[in-house]
């Protein structure tokens, strides 16, 4: 194996690069002004737009979290009383779920899957925006909500028959059911994309046993997202129908020969799957962060790829362990426990094989690692109680209490969030072409190291006490009072740790250290390209020769020409073998992805009024997916805006040596 | 750190009063001693794994190709900690299948003491059963049992979902409209104990509590014939204005004081209220002032409570106190 930073040879002039980079940089970025920022269909644009949207919902979540920390904090406390208590915990779990976790990890999917399989853009580009538009939709619909104070209270589950018309009047529930529809379109769209992307459009040589773990990982959270959201958006749809006025089915009314329980299983055979569905991009990062850091190749990439699909059947077989309490029959409940404990396996394997890629390589300790390090103690404390969690005598006696929110805190916090901010320190050179401070890196990982066991270890022990989840307060006698304090306290560091992580961020996206192409020195293709990338990605599209790109190269590796540079052209490969199959020519920017978006949210949002909304939002919407279609390549409007901007001259294009492809 | 921080035990999991509980927290002791003692070595394999050559360097080291030998070594290592982990789980499986046979074994019990528990927002209705229809008894928030009798629950809701929990008896049992539920448990220890619902119920989720006492069978049916009895009638003058405000205010529409003519059932059964240490389905102890508080404005100590303000005058509210507190 090579290093990672090839020195370019000279086998096409420079002339002729900054030809192919002024042409190609005219057909693939968007044109100057808010239109055309409203217009773009470029994944890196929408994606960073994801991320920020996705990021911001995470520290309003959090804000709620602090607020029912402080609440807690004392017995008997009245900082706030149940009613906008329970709107902050529905907010902000709903948040977290739907707006925050799924969210960002579809978005850094979006952003490196198509740099990393070495293509221009994701399959569908004016689905991707529609994709960004209406997830937005949903999110503004739920804070409407909160900050009318009309949010939803019924938890982030909304189990019926609270959330049904009977026990909750007026039009609270509606937004958060109508907010779940729209989200999980959003999520929906992503899991196409990235699908497609990855079938269809891999750099030639990347065949399936040398796709990156990061693109592995984000195939099988797609397939998941696919088979789980629409049981979610049954759910959701169902409780708006029972709910909606001149509706009023009764699917959930037992009054009516409804079913209460059939709700929880709809709805768990999305909740359970959706916990992978998060953490499964989280195994992405560690994957992709591990070896770059460890300056070896992963150890047991098909075991590793394996454990991804694995974790992604049995996940869909264990939803009930969510129901102990419920009737269920004692067979039932011996099957879903053992499924429950099976699922620990492919988990085990990819600890395992983590910890030995660490043990065999030589670790550079640099903040991604160090995020990656905290992540695999707190994910392992995390998956150790969720295996006590399968055992249905313990379930009984510790579910819905605090050590259940102990737990999925530790598998989520510590399975999602922990990796993504090693994600964030680790891409942010890519994003921004400069390197996140080391030293605000260390304190931030730090405080929320501290913070994060300060606040939730303490929840295991007031769990097995007693405390219940879901309570604005609590009463002196039950000696819950200190450690809710420490909880607290320890919540206010996690709040430090954020602010330190959002200054690390400002100061050094503008005065960060230059990062250069690959920092890092890592072995996927994202780095084989300028920092940021150019808005087509590649001025060639690269060949891959091993299963680290970057690593496994000969000097000089040839790359695709051929492909015309004045239209939005890919290279489409075939699925196994990533074989050059055919030519694609993608669209080209366009508003009516923000006009459909616009009639779908609109549509929902008031469909939470009036079912008139649904018949007259769908003519609106057939008039935003008319011209939709229509318009195909760019308009001239758009190409003449394009051609008036300056362009920049490309500093140096990192390069392999050209290969004619006919 | 339980000792460290002084929390009570009375609603808790690890201080078991019965054979269900007893039986559950042997098997988390098992599970935490194995699952802790794997962390520990997980958290030092990763220690070591980290720290045995690291590099501090500004600029990444190239990439190197590890051995085959070491690559083989590694290899076998993982393969052993996979099967490791496989016995394991397989062991704590079975472990897990023998506690819930255990658990579980009551149900078969002929002999048993039958208490139908009914929740609503949020107050929990407890029914006494007797073959004797007049000898079936009812009350509110409160549950005995004698010690070593099989006890069999029957849970309904006709509102929402809640989920009764005495942790020192048992686990949770969901109360669901449209699917009645059983729960068989038996107390081994004496002893006065909380439960709470754990079902999220909407406002006032967090005070839906019950007093739960294990006594001795002789104390537990002296218990139970004291209350069988109707409420003793007004002595003084002042209980009898009470029981005057009591019948010519909106109490009647919801309560019942047996032996009088309130016999509604929207809200908690009052014949014995004064026997209980806490009102408000746990709130708040069962004091005269807190009484009176209560009753001139329930919502001040639990809002969103379905029970109306009673503005009565200071007169008539210390004259209903007065009687409510005779209801031993």
């Amino acid at each position: 194996m090579k290093a990672g930073a090839v020195a370019r040879e000279a086998v096409i002039s420079a002339e002729e690069d900054q030809r192919v980079h002024r042409e190609l940089d005219l057909t693939w970025r968007r044109r100057p002004g808010l239109l055309g920022w409203l217009e773009t269909t470029n994944h890196k644009d929408i994606a960073i737009r994801y991320i920020i949207t996705a990021f911001i919902f995470f520290l309003l979540a959090g804000i709620l979290a602090a607020l029912m920390r402080i609440q807690l904090a004392f017995p008997e406390n009245h900082f706030i009383g149940p009613d906008l208590y329970n709107q902050f915990f529905t907010v902000h779990g709903t948040t977290m779920m739907f707006l925050f976790a799924v969210p960002m990890m579809e978005a850094i999917g979006l952003y490196f899957v198509p740099l990393m399989v070495g293509t221009r853009n994701v399959s569908f580009p004016r689905l991707n925006a529609f994709g960004y538009y209406v997830y937005l939709a949903g999110g503004i619909l739920l804070y409407a909500g909160l900050f009318l104070n009309i949010g939803p209270d019924t938890g982030w589950f909304s189990y019926v028959p609270l959330a049904g018309p009977q026990f909750s009047p007026g039009k609270r529930v509606d937004f958060w059911a109508q907010m779940i529809t729209l989200t999980e379109i959003a999520a929906l769209v992503g899991a196409v994309e990235i699908i497609t992307t990855v079938f269809k459009q891999r750099a030639v040589g990347m065949s399936l046993n040398r796709i990156p773990l990061f693109v592995w990982a984000m195939v099988v959270q797609s397939f998941m997202v696919i088979f789980a959201m629409p049981a979610v958006m049954l759910a959701s749809s169902y409780l708006a129908a029972d709910r909606l006025a001149h509706v009023n089915t009764h699917f959930f009314n037992p009054a009516e020969g409804g079913d209460a329980l059939l709700y929880q299983h709809i709805f768990w055979f999305f909740g359970h799957p959706e916990v992978y569905i998060i953490f499964i991009p989280a195994t992405g990062f560690v994957s992709t962060i591990i070896p770059t850091f460890a300056r070896r190749k992963i150890f047991g990439y098909t075991p590793l790829v394996l454990a991804l699909i694995t974790t992604a059947f049995i996940g869909f077989g264990l939803w009930v362990h969510h129901m102990f309490a419920t009737p269920v029959p004692d067979l039932g409940q011996s099957f879903f426990t053992a499924a429950s404990m099976i699922i620990a396996i492919p988990s085990g394997i990819q600890i395992f094989c983590w910890i030995a890629t660490l043990w065999g390589g030589k670790p550079w300790l640099k903040t991604p690692l160090l995020w990656v390090g905290g992540f695999v103690l707190i994910f392992v404390l995390g998956g150790l109680s969720g295996i006590m969690l399968a055992s249905v005598p313990i379930d009984l006696q510790v579910h819905d209490t605090y050590f259940v929110v102990a737990h999925f805190h530790y598998v989520l916090i510590g399975g999602a969030v922990f990796p993504l901010f090693g994600a964030f320190y680790y891409w942010f050179p890519k994003w921004t072409g400069r390197m996140l401070s080391e030293s605000l890196g260390q304190l931030n990982f730090w405080l929320f190291f501290i913070g994060f066991n300060l606040t939730f270890f303490p929840m295991h022990t007031l769990g097995l006490h007693g405390m219940t989840r879901r309570i604005y307060t609590y009463v002196p006698e039950t000696g819950w009072g200190q450690m809710n304090l420490l909880a607290s306290i320890g919540a206010g560091v996690i709040g430090l740790s954020v602010l330190t992580f959002i200054t690390n961020v400002l100061i050094s996206r503008k005065r960060g250290a230059l990062a250069g192409d690959n920092p890092w020195g890592a072995s996927t293709l994202e780095w084989a390209t300028l920092s940021p990338p150019p808005s087509y990605n590649f001025l060639y599209l690269p060949t891959v020769h091993g299963r680290d790109a970057l690593w496994d190269q000969a000097v000089i590796s040839p790359v695709i020409t051929g492909l015309s540079t004045e239209k939005r052209e890919v290279l489409n490969t075939t699925m196994l073998e990533a074989a050059p199959d055919h030519r694609y020519e993608m669209v080209g920017d366009s508003i009516y992805p923000l006009l459909l978006a616009l009639a779908v949210g609109l549509t929902f949002t008031c469909g939470i009024f009036n079912a008139w909304a649904f018949p007259i939002g769908a003519l609106f919407a057939l008039l935003a997916l008319i011209p939709w279609f229509w318009s195909g390549t760019e308009t001239k409007k758009q190409q003449t805006d394009k051609a008036d901007k300056p362009q920049s001259a490309l500093d140096l294009p990192p390069s392999f040596a050209p290969s004619e492809i006919t | 750190m339980t000792a460290l921080l002084a929390i009570s035990e009375i609603q808790s999991a690890l201080a078991p009063a019965g054979t269900q509980a007893m039986r559950i927290s042997q098997l988390w002791w098992v599970y935490l001693t194995v699952l802790s003692a794997i962390f520990v070595l997980v958290a030092i394999a990763l220690f070591i794994a980290l720290s045995r050559r690291h590099a501090v360097a500004e600029l990444p080291a190239p990439p190197f190709a590890p051995g085959e030998a070491s690559e083989r070594r590694t290899s076998t290592a993982v393969t052993l900690c996979v099967i490791a982990t496989v016995i394991i789980l397989f062991v704590l499986l079975f472990w897990d299948f023998f506690t819930g046979r255990a658990i579980y074994a009551l149900t078969s019990d002929k002999e048993f003491l039958h208490i139908k528990v009914i929740g609503h927002q949020w107050w929990w209705e407890v029914q006494y059963q007797d073959p004797t229809p007049s000898n079936v008894m009812t009350t509110a928030n409160e549950l005995h049992v004698p010690l070593g009798k099989t006890v069999k629950l029957e849970l309904q809701s006709n509102d929402v979902i809640h989920s009764f929990w005495v942790p020192a008896m048992h686990g949770k049992k969901d109360l669901i409209p449209g699917h009645p539920t059983v729960q068989y448990f038996r107390a081994d220890k004496e002893g006065t104990f909380r439960g709470q619902c754990a079902e999220f119920c909407g406002h006032q989720h967090a005070h839906m509590r019950l007093e739960f006492v294990a006594e001795s069978p002789d104390k537990y049916e002296a218990w139970l014939a004291a209350a069988r009895q109707n409420a003793p009638n007004p002595t003084t003058a002042m209980q009898q204005r009470g029981l005057q405000v009591f019948m010519s205010n909106q109490c009647i529409m919801c309560h019942t004081i047996e032996g009088t003519a309130a016999r509604a059932s929207l809200g908690p059964d009052l014949t014995h209220l004064a026997s209980r240490s806490f009102i408000a389905a746990g709130a708040v102890p069962n004091t005269r002032g807190y009484l009176a508080g209560w009753i001139a404005n329930p919502q001040n100590i639990k809002p969103g409570v379905r029970m109306p303000p009673n503005p009565l005058s200071s007169d008539d509210l210390n004259a209903l106190v007065d009687y409510l507190e005779s209801l031993k």
